[in-house]
């Protein structure tokens, strides 16, 4: 049997990677990180053409199937890692056929939960986990994709101006419907709470866990976050021929929870004195949408909220609210947010991402500014913010993490200066 | 513990006209391990999810104890899905891996301990309870992971291709030990897999499904020596019976040149001129020139005390299977099970005639059994 890759774009640096050994057996020298703690399948991180690919061990069929589902979530728009190749047809040094690989890539400044407590962490951290991860778990259920293993492990964050984004990684147990049943969605959420929970009681465990709460009661916070998410996006409401400003306020509460609606079915009753409306089509990124339109910058949706009130504000301060908004959009692209994300040197680009270090700027001077009990101009607030803040972060550009317990990384991006 | 029925119970995809299980009944009897097994799209995992609470159920009921839980959610059915999720926390001992979702359901402290006890001893993890999962070979942390399962003490594990991503070898173990498993602990077990040998080596019961409808629900012992119908007597059974298309002569069916004796009881009933004669391949013997059926063997698969013979029965009509559209699959080559000290060499023709009272017969337009 000859090894056959399957891929989209298929790099040929991929043909060097150690096929012809089990994965748990590759060198040190080709992989990104080193391997520790247990998981479910044998994972490792490699280096390749200057990206990090994380590479799974699993049987051929399951791999294929991993990589399709992932290809679809993708087109779908949902947040998942992105599926890079499955290799099959593996055969060892003794030509003894090894298991296939399914690999992706590795999401940048993406953080595994543990990652996220070995730090020094701002109360609250669970609970913004488990946001992100309801709103995740929103965003999958309406596509008609049951999950089947939800859980923290299963999932990574990305800083989301101070709250957090969550993405799929593992899709192995999942499946796509045309549409889900609620049984099938209760039982991912009873997974979601059940694995939660387990996760929480281990970080407690290990110590890792500072006054968190009761990690049962945390725990069930999934299941109310989901329940308001899910009502507010699908619920039927009725009201009042003369209460239309009720439609209106429903995309307002919509937009406010970061949906565009894209289709919302409207009725009457036979005399018109009954009204009622059902979100038929919703989708995740309004506000990112929006920024990506105006200035091009591909942001979480938070950040993008963050960036447009700075954006407004802009233009209330520089009176020109008659302006046509993509010009004033340029001009703060230009003159307000780059000047503060190319103040970061080369070498702490490991540290936050872009647009979380705007976000984070913000917040900075907004502290200084209460300290100092005057208006601090936003140049004074980068560079103290570059000297004292900045510095003392962990990075995040490539926190390498599998299943159960986060590895230690030990090669970086050569541009990311984020190695030890 | 409890007994599990399936009444009628069907379910239609949205836009689908024709049901993915059509009319399902089952009694499932309390402690009974229960195999669904079939082709891909058969229906097997869609009736497992519907009891499991994942799927609806369009028309019929399902019932567990005396429960009807047809429109129940899933967590309130009493079901354990078993290995759908193992994940074990590194810096939990194994007796928290394997009691905290009690903990979770609110279950008392001392009642976690005990049940916690009972699974650790029939799991072979007594020893190490305050260990942590690390310290673990493989196997034992996979029953870790069951023991998660059990401690629940639901009343029916459901287990929906577990082996599915194991290796061969661990395939067959895993096997043995959740069919001794679920013995020792008799919880009624509803289990789906599309491997013919997995099901008939690990149920009490079989039941076979194609097409959404059930085709024969029975012991494996009944199911392999009197299949209902064709599609059972080709699909259990490794390697598969033979089944030919003969025509109804005075006395029996014409095979080869010959006639081989069938009670006239067994072809009464047969719609057309023809039957399909089916034959295990140990239920055949070779016999000499001109007699029986004439095979040109192709392949010989020599195991020791047994060979089998792979040919091509030049002179009798296999009978043609289809694919879930109905188009015809490759025809199956003819397997004889011979003796393995002596067995014929490829490119030979061979004679086989199948033991007396060793045929099954089947109507070649409905497919169903003819006689006993």
């Amino acid at each position: 049997m000859a090894l056959e890759i399957t891929a989209v774009r298929p790099d040929p640096a991929l043909l060097d990677l150690p096929w012809a050994l089990p994965l748990e057996h590759w060198p040190e020298e080709v992989l990104a990180a080193l391997p520790r703690g247990i998981s479910r399948h044998v994972v490792r991180f490699v280096r390749l053409s200057h990206r990090v690919l994380a590479v799974k061990e699993i049987k051929g069929d399951i791999a294929v199937r991993e990589y399709h589902l992932l290809r679809n979530l993708g087109r779908l728009d949902l947040p998942c890692v992105e599926p890079f190749a499955v290799v099959r047809g593996r055969l060892d040094r003794a030509g003894e056929p090894l298991d296939a690989c399914l690999v992706t890539r590795h999401l940048q400044f993406s953080l595994p939960y543990r990652a996220l407590f070995s730090q020094t962490l701002r109360p609250g951290t669970a609970k913004r986990l488990i946001d992100a991860l309801a709103v995740l778990l929103v965003r999958l259920h309406l596509a008609g994709f049951w999950w089947g293993d939800v859980s923290l492990s299963n999932t990574l964050f990305r800083r989301d101006a101070g709250a957090f984004s969550a993405y799929l990684v593992d899709a192995e147990t999942g499946e796509l419907h045309q549409r889900l049943t609620d049984g099938q969605r209760e039982h991912d959420l009873d997974i979601a709470r059940v694995n939660i929970a387990g996760e929480l009681m281990d970080l407690e465990a290990g110590g890792l866990l500072e006054d968190s709460g009761d990690p049962v009661e945390t725990s069930n916070r999934i299941v109310t976050r989901y329940g308001e998410l899910w009502e507010e996006l699908t619920a039927l409401e009725r009201f009042e021929g003369g209460d239309r400003w009720r439609v209106d306020a429903r995309i307002r509460r919509l937009n406010e929870l970061g949906f565009d609606v894209g289709e919302l079915a409207i009725s009457t009753d036979l005399d018109g004195t009954q009204i009622q409306i059902q979100p038929k089509v919703v989708d995740a990124g309004h506000h990112s949408r929006r920024l990506l339109r105006l200035t091009g910058l591909d942001v979480e949706e938070n950040q993008a909220r963050r960036l447009l009130n700075d954006l407004d504000s802009y233009r209330a301060s520089q009176d020109r609210q008659n302006d046509d908004e993509e010009l004033v959009a340029h001009d703060w692209l230009t003159s307000v947010y780059e000047p503060v994300t190319r103040a970061v040197p080369r070498e702490l680009h490991g540290k936050l991402e872009p647009a979380e270090v705007f976000h984070e700027v913000l917040e900075h001077r907004w502290y200084l500014s209460e300290r100092a009990g005057h208006d601090v101009p936003i140049e004074d607030a980068i560079a103290d913010y570059v000297r004292t803040v900045l510095p003392g972060k962990p990075d995040e550009a490539a926190v390498l993490g599998v299943d159960t317990v986060e590895m230690p990384v030990v090669a970086m991006f050569p541009d990311g200066g984020a190695g030890p | 513990m409890a007994t599990v029925k399936f009444d009628e119970a069907s379910r239609i995809y949205p836009g689908n006209d024709k049901p993915s299980v059509d009319r399902l009944n089952i009694d499932i009897a309390d402690g009974e391990f229960l195999v669904l097994v079939g082709p891909s799209g058969c229906g097997k995992s869609t009736s497992l999810r519907m009891l499991a609470g994942l799927e609806e159920v369009n028309d019929g009921k399902i019932w567990i104890g005396d429960r009807d839980v047809t429109n129940l959610s899933p967590k309130d059915r009493d079901v354990a899905m078993v290995f759908q999720n193992y994940a074990l926390y590194p810096h939990m001992t194994v007796a928290d891996n394997m009691g905290f979702a009690l903990k979770i359901a609110g279950v008392e402290k001392s009642e976690i301990r005990k049940r916690v006890e009972e699974a650790a001893k029939i799991l072979d993890l007594e020893p190490y309870l305050e260990r942590k999962p690390k310290a673990l070979s493989g196997g034992q942390r996979q029953r870790v992971a069951m023991g998660r399962a059990i401690v629940r003490s639901p009343q029916v594990f459901l287990m929906d291709e577990p082996l599915s991503n194991l290796d061969a070898k661990l395939r067959v173990q895993t096997r043995t030990q959740i069919a001794s498993l679920q013995r020792r602990l008799g919880v009624t077990t509803v289990y789906v897999t599309h491997d013919q040998i997995e099901a008939m080596t690990m149920g009490d019961r079989v039941a076979v499904l194609k097409d959404g409808i059930l085709q024969q629900c029975d012991t494996p012992r009944h199911m392999y020596d009197r299949p209902n119908n064709v599609f059972v007597a080709g699909f259990i059974g490794s390697p598969a019976m033979n089944l030919l298309e003969v025509k109804v002569v005075d006395g029996g069916v014409r095979l080869g040149n010959g006639t081989y004796p069938v009670g006239r009881d067994h072809l009464k009933e047969a719609s057309g001129d023809s039957v399909t004669m089916g034959v295990r391949p140990e239920d055949l013997t070779l016999t000499s020139a001109g007699q029986g059926i004439p095979v040109v063997v192709d392949v010989v698969e020599e195991l020791g005390a047994d060979a089998y013979i792979y040919g091509t029965a030049s002179d009798a009509k296999q009978h043609q299977d289809v694919d879930e559209s109905g188009a015809d699959l490759p025809e199956r080559p003819f397997i004889a099970r011979v003796d393995g000290r002596r067995p014929p060499q490829k490119g030979e023709t061979v004679y086989l005639a199948p033991k007396e009272g060793h045929v099954h017969m089947f109507d070649s337009e409905s497919g169903k059994r003819l006689g006993d």
